[in-house]
């Protein structure tokens, strides 16, 4: 709450300071200003060392003091009260903040001076706010419900529009409004403008509701597209007006609705254009990642002002052109300038949010626009409410015809309620040319309240509705390898039903479009290597395993075990250097070493279940310092041997185009060379029973979880074997070529009994790629199992599943483990198995 | 409505297979119809090789297994009553029915429908799905994009999330519960069976 009073001080002391300066550079020095050289010439007596210059900058300044104040009354907006704001929703209170930012300048200025222009809201503000929603729209239930997000679209605008414009013109002509200088013409031009859902609003009080996907998809892809219709209308509506009621026959009513026809699909169409541009672009921006996440936002400003410039719908061409080229961008680009698009979108979007809140609330405060029309406000407002629940009941009863679930009562109840008026119709409503329409203030005025209305009132009573009413809310789930695959299964086992119906229903159009975009779209809009190893089941499978990884460091840093090699600085900072690669960095090829990528993280985990179903885990800290000096040497030794060193390239910092550390060609070249010839000599020595392992010490452990580990070494030992082959140039190369290394010579020189004393020392286990070295196990063996028994992976489990106790996997793993030794006792090498039962 | 009731007529016990599927006189018409079509020497019943002739069928991925899931074990044929009992399967839950008591379970119920698609794994009919049955369905569905070692993580994977009593395998029961968050009615059913 201080904090809160705090920045309020500030941001006062800040606007007056603003407000001042601005007083003082209108009156003041314009004339001086604007010929600085007279200036100079008049106060010749020396070289100014300082001059004021306010009029230089003054637009680009009050432009960046104004994105400084709504971001700062953004940010003391949530820093609020936490029983302030989970009342009222955010937009709201912005919107209030806006009052009384406005009420200052007021005070200051004694006039408007600051309000949103449409030309502003409609060319800088709106743009990335839709690209944002349609970039991140889910896709699949989007199209889904387009059916019924169009309807709800275009026939409820146009129900809401026609409605409203005619009530209020009958209310009008009862007389209930006074005297009162509109038309039947300009009242469907108000209806149309006061007629769409804005998603601005709707998606700023739906988020915080969170509502079940479907209705959430309903209600924001209809605010979205409305917006289009909206336009649209209103253009074909403004039209008539100029005209003149006379004017207008039949013909002409039927070429406005060909044009609105032609401008929402033609809006659309051309967002599909641009998609496809801007995927075939990002398929070659390889070389210039640095900036190939601009794309996005250049492209699709160039559509919504393509589509501005035709006077086609720009609203429907940027949300086309974001909702269709997602995908395709998202697999051809790389995974950092994915990371970049997303905070940018974000970034951009949530900041016109606020600065159109703040504005909208600044605006309010201006006695010019205000004429108060009692009845003509109040029916406005009740008619909108009115008429989109009429409106949203009727359709769904259509809908719900065709609809394999349909939509509830409270959902509908839900989406009339969240039909909240934003941005868009005020930037409408300002636009209005009051040549034509003389009553130009009221239906500002009314639109303003009517925004205010829906946005604060509405919002903040959704929440409690949606509790009420006990919506469905939006189950959340851990993502689920077995639920992806079934929905796959489902997906099948549905098309094939209708196969066997003999009929042509959704599934059916599903596949088609499936099998063309597989065949074609993708192959003409995606780089080759991300169609190549895109499948969607697999990805799943990657994400559980990059977050099984991020775990297990988390958890393991918690703990200190990561900080193992100590002694060491070169070695430390190199190993750092390729666990780095391994987990957070992205490879250039991701794609294409997927699966070493993959393996390697699966190991790690897996380890570190091991190491937690250790009961001594805290040991493993204490141990640490118990540790001999011998462990030290061979780590440092190890790693110098065998792990690649990097060149430090010290550009990565201020470098423009180049962030990644690791990826000259040459180097990826050179570690793939190094670990063949490391494994060719090792393959070798190992054949020929040349003792050379020396620096290995490490040997079984008689503690049985040890033993778990080295059986599963085998496994990864194996699967890297395979890797190294197929992931050629890459990073991962280097571990998997030092680990298959390692395994060769310690299974020749394993029996030194002189090393045996180490094996009481409990401290290995904490060492994830230790473990790996301590291998021994011959690869014919390996490759006679399968790599990933299940009882393996299970180790893995309590990760996951937090409900089972620890112990109970011990216990598995125990019984699964004698016969894993047996196993191993009648299939590995006697000499070296025997050490573990010594 | 003459038509509908003759065509009706010719099917025998139809009151009873509208009972037990609830499907409607026109759906059991629609179907009758199909069910012909498919019957091209007209039989009466349906081969294994009257479902290999619809063209998208043999294209699916795990279209045999879907096909298998028609006939009854032993079996070689199936007749109209066992086919639309099948494909009730599909039905959409039907909420304003009034829930007699002491009624059976309804065909398309979500614990029938899971059944359904858990038999599509289980091959061997043991009540398990073991890691090599759903080794070969994965097999199937990912294709050629994912290696055989990938198959095979993915598949232990799977089954490690499901396996609540590690047994390597899972069970009907552990099966219903890993899909408990999934809305098997909106995605086990078609719209046009309602």
């Amino acid at each position: 709450m201080a904090s809160s009073v705090y920045l309020c001080l500030l941001r006062t002391v800040f606007l007056v300071c603003i407000v001042n300066l601005l007083i003082h550079g209108v009156s003041g020095d314009e004339d001086v200003n604007q010929n600085p050289h007279h200036h100079l010439h008049e106060n010749i007596t020396g070289l100014p060392i300082v001059t004021f210059k306010w009029h230089h900058v003054e637009t680009p300044y009050l432009v960046v003091l104004w994105v400084f104040v709504a971001a700062l009354a953004k940010l003391s907006v949530i820093e609020l009260n936490h029983h302030v704001t989970s009342v009222f929703p955010e937009s709201g209170l912005l919107i209030i903040l806006g009052f009384f930012l406005g009420g200052i300048v007021w005070g200051a200025d004694k006039a408007q001076t600051f309000k949103l222009l449409p030309s502003t809201f409609f060319f800088y503000l709106l743009p990335q706010i839709i690209l944002d929603a349609s970039y991140f729209m889910p896709n699949k239930l989007f199209f889904s419900n387009l059916g019924a997000i169009l309807i709800y679209a275009i026939f409820g605008t146009c129900w809401n529009a026609a409605t409203v414009g005619l009530s209020l013109w009958g209310c009008y002509e009862a007389g209930a409004m006074g005297n009162l200088d509109i038309g039947l013409l300009q009242f469907l031009l108000f209806g149309s403008l006061i007629a769409a859902v804005d998603p601005v609003a709707v998606i700023a009080v739906f988020e915080e509701v969170h509502v079940n996907e479907v209705l959430f998809i309903l209600v924001f892809g209809e605010s979205l597209l409305n917006d289009g219709v909206t336009v649209v209308l209103y253009n074909v509506f403004e039209a008539f007006v100029n005209l003149g009621g006379p004017m207008i026959d039949t013909a002409e009513i039927f070429k406005g609705i060909f044009t609105f026809v032609v401008v929402a699909f033609g809006g659309s169409f051309l967002g599909v254009v641009f998609a496809i541009l801007l995927s075939l672009l990002t398929r070659c921006t390889k070389h210039i990642q640095i900036i190939e996440a601009g794309f996005v936002f250049v492209v699709g400003y160039m559509a919504y002002l393509t589509a501005e410039m035709l006077s086609l719908s720009a609203i429907l061409s940027i949300t086309f052109c974001g909702v269709c080229c997602q995908k395709y961008v998202n697999a051809n680009m790389d995974e950092k300038s994915i990371t970049t698009l997303r905070h940018a979108l974000k970034l951009l979007a949530n900041g016109s949010e606020t600065m159109i809140f703040v504005f909208l609330g600044i605006t309010a405060i201006d006695t010019e626009i205000w004429v108060w029309n009692t009845g003509f406000i109040l029916l406005t407002i009740l008619f909108i409410f009115i008429y989109r629940i009429i409106g949203v009941f009727l359709l769904t009863w259509m809908l719900n015809k065709f609809r394999l679930v349909p939509v509830e009562v409270i959902d509908q109840v839900v989406m009339s309620y969240g039909g909240l008026r934003g941005a868009v119709a005020y930037g409408l409503a300002a636009m209005l040319d009051e040549k034509t329409i003389p009553e130009k203030n009221l239906m500002i005025s009314t639109t303003l309240i009517v925004v205010y209305f829906t946005v604060i009132l509405q919002g903040i009573t959704m929440k409690p509705l949606v509790q009420w009413l006990k919506v469905k809310r939006a189950a959340h789930s851990d993502l689920k390898l077995i639920e992806k695959l079934n929905n796959r299964a489902f997906d099948h086992i549905l098309a094939a039903v209708e196969d066997i119906c003999g009929r042509i229903g959704d599934n059916w159009w599903t596949r088609g479009w499936n099998r063309f975009e597989e065949n074609y779209i993708s192959w003409l809009l995606m780089k080759p290597k991300a169609r190549k190893n895109r499948d969607y089941l697999f990805s799943i499978f990657h994400k559980l395993n990059l977050e099984d990884a991020v775990n297990y460091v988390s958890e393991g840093e918690r703990q200190g075990s990561l900080a193992f090699i100590r002694s060491d600085k070169a070695a430390n900072v190199d190993f750092k250097k390729q666990f780095g690669s391994e987990f957070a960095d992205v490879m250039p090829d991701i794609m294409v070493d997927m699966s070493s990528y993959e393996l390697g993280i699966e190991n790690f985990s897996v380890t570190s279940i091991v190491k937690d179903t250790i009961p001594s885990v805290s040991l493993d800290i204490n141990a640490q310092d118990r540790k001999n000096a011998l462990d030290d040497i061979n780590a440092h030794h190890l790693l110098q041997q065998h792990l690649y060193r990097s060149r430090k390239h010290h550009r990565h910092k201020y470098s423009r185009s180049h962030f990644s550390i690791n990826q000259s060609e040459e180097e990826v070249q050179e570690i793939f060379q190094r670990t063949m010839r490391s494994r060719l000599e090792s393959f070798k020595s190992a054949k020929m029973g040349v003792n050379q392992a020396k620096k290995i010490t490490k040997h079984h452990k008689k503690e049985l979880a040890h033993k778990m580990a080295n059986g599963h070494s085998d496994g990864t030992g194996y699967l890297y074997g395979d890797e190294v082959d197929s992931a050629v140039g890459s990073e991962t190369g280097v571990i998997s070529g030092t680990f298959m290394r390692d395994k060769y010579t310690v299974g020749a020189g394993i029996e030194n009994p002189v090393f045996l004393p180490d094996m009481d020392s409990p401290t290995h286990s904490s060492l994830p790629w230790l473990m790996e070295t301590e291998a021994v196990a011959p690869s014919q063996r390996a490759q006679r199992r399968l790599p990933w028994t299940p009882n393996r992976l299970r180790r893995l489990a309590p990760m996951r599943i937090s409900t089972c106790s620890t112990d109970s996997f011990l216990m598995a793993d125990v019984s699964s483990l004698t016969l894993e030794e047996h196993e191993e006792l009648s299939q590995t090498d006697h000499d070296e198995i025997r050490p573990v039962f010594d | 409505m003459g038509s509908t009731n003759s065509t009706l007529l010719k099917i025998p016990n139809v009151e009873v297979l509208m009972q037990e599927t609830g499907f409607s006189p026109a759906h059991i018409i629609r179907l009758h119809d199909r069910f012909k079509a498919l019957d091209k020497e007209g039989r009466g019943y349906l081969c294994p090789q009257d479902f290999g002739a619809i063209k998208e069928l043999a294209m699916n991925p795990i279209g045999d297994r879907i096909i298998g899931a028609f006939f009854s074990p032993g079996k070689e044929t199936v007749d109209f009553h066992a086919f639309v009992k099948i494909l009730a399967h599909f039905r959409p839950v039907d909420k304003d029915r009034p829930k007699e008591p002491n009624s059976p379970e309804p065909i398309n119920s979500r614990s029938n429908k899971l059944k359904f698609a858990f038999q599509l794994y289980d091959q061997d009919k043991d009540g398990k799905i073991s890691r090599d049955e759903l080794l070969k369905v994965l097999r199937a569905m990912l294709g050629m994009q994912v290696t055989e070692e990938q198959l095979e993580s993915i598949a232990d994977r799977t089954i490690q999330e499901a396996d609540l009593d590690r047994d390597d395998a899972i069970s009907f029961e552990e099966f219903r519960k890993s899909l408990e968050k999934v809305n098997i009615d909106h995605k086990m059913s078609i719209r046009f069976l309602r």
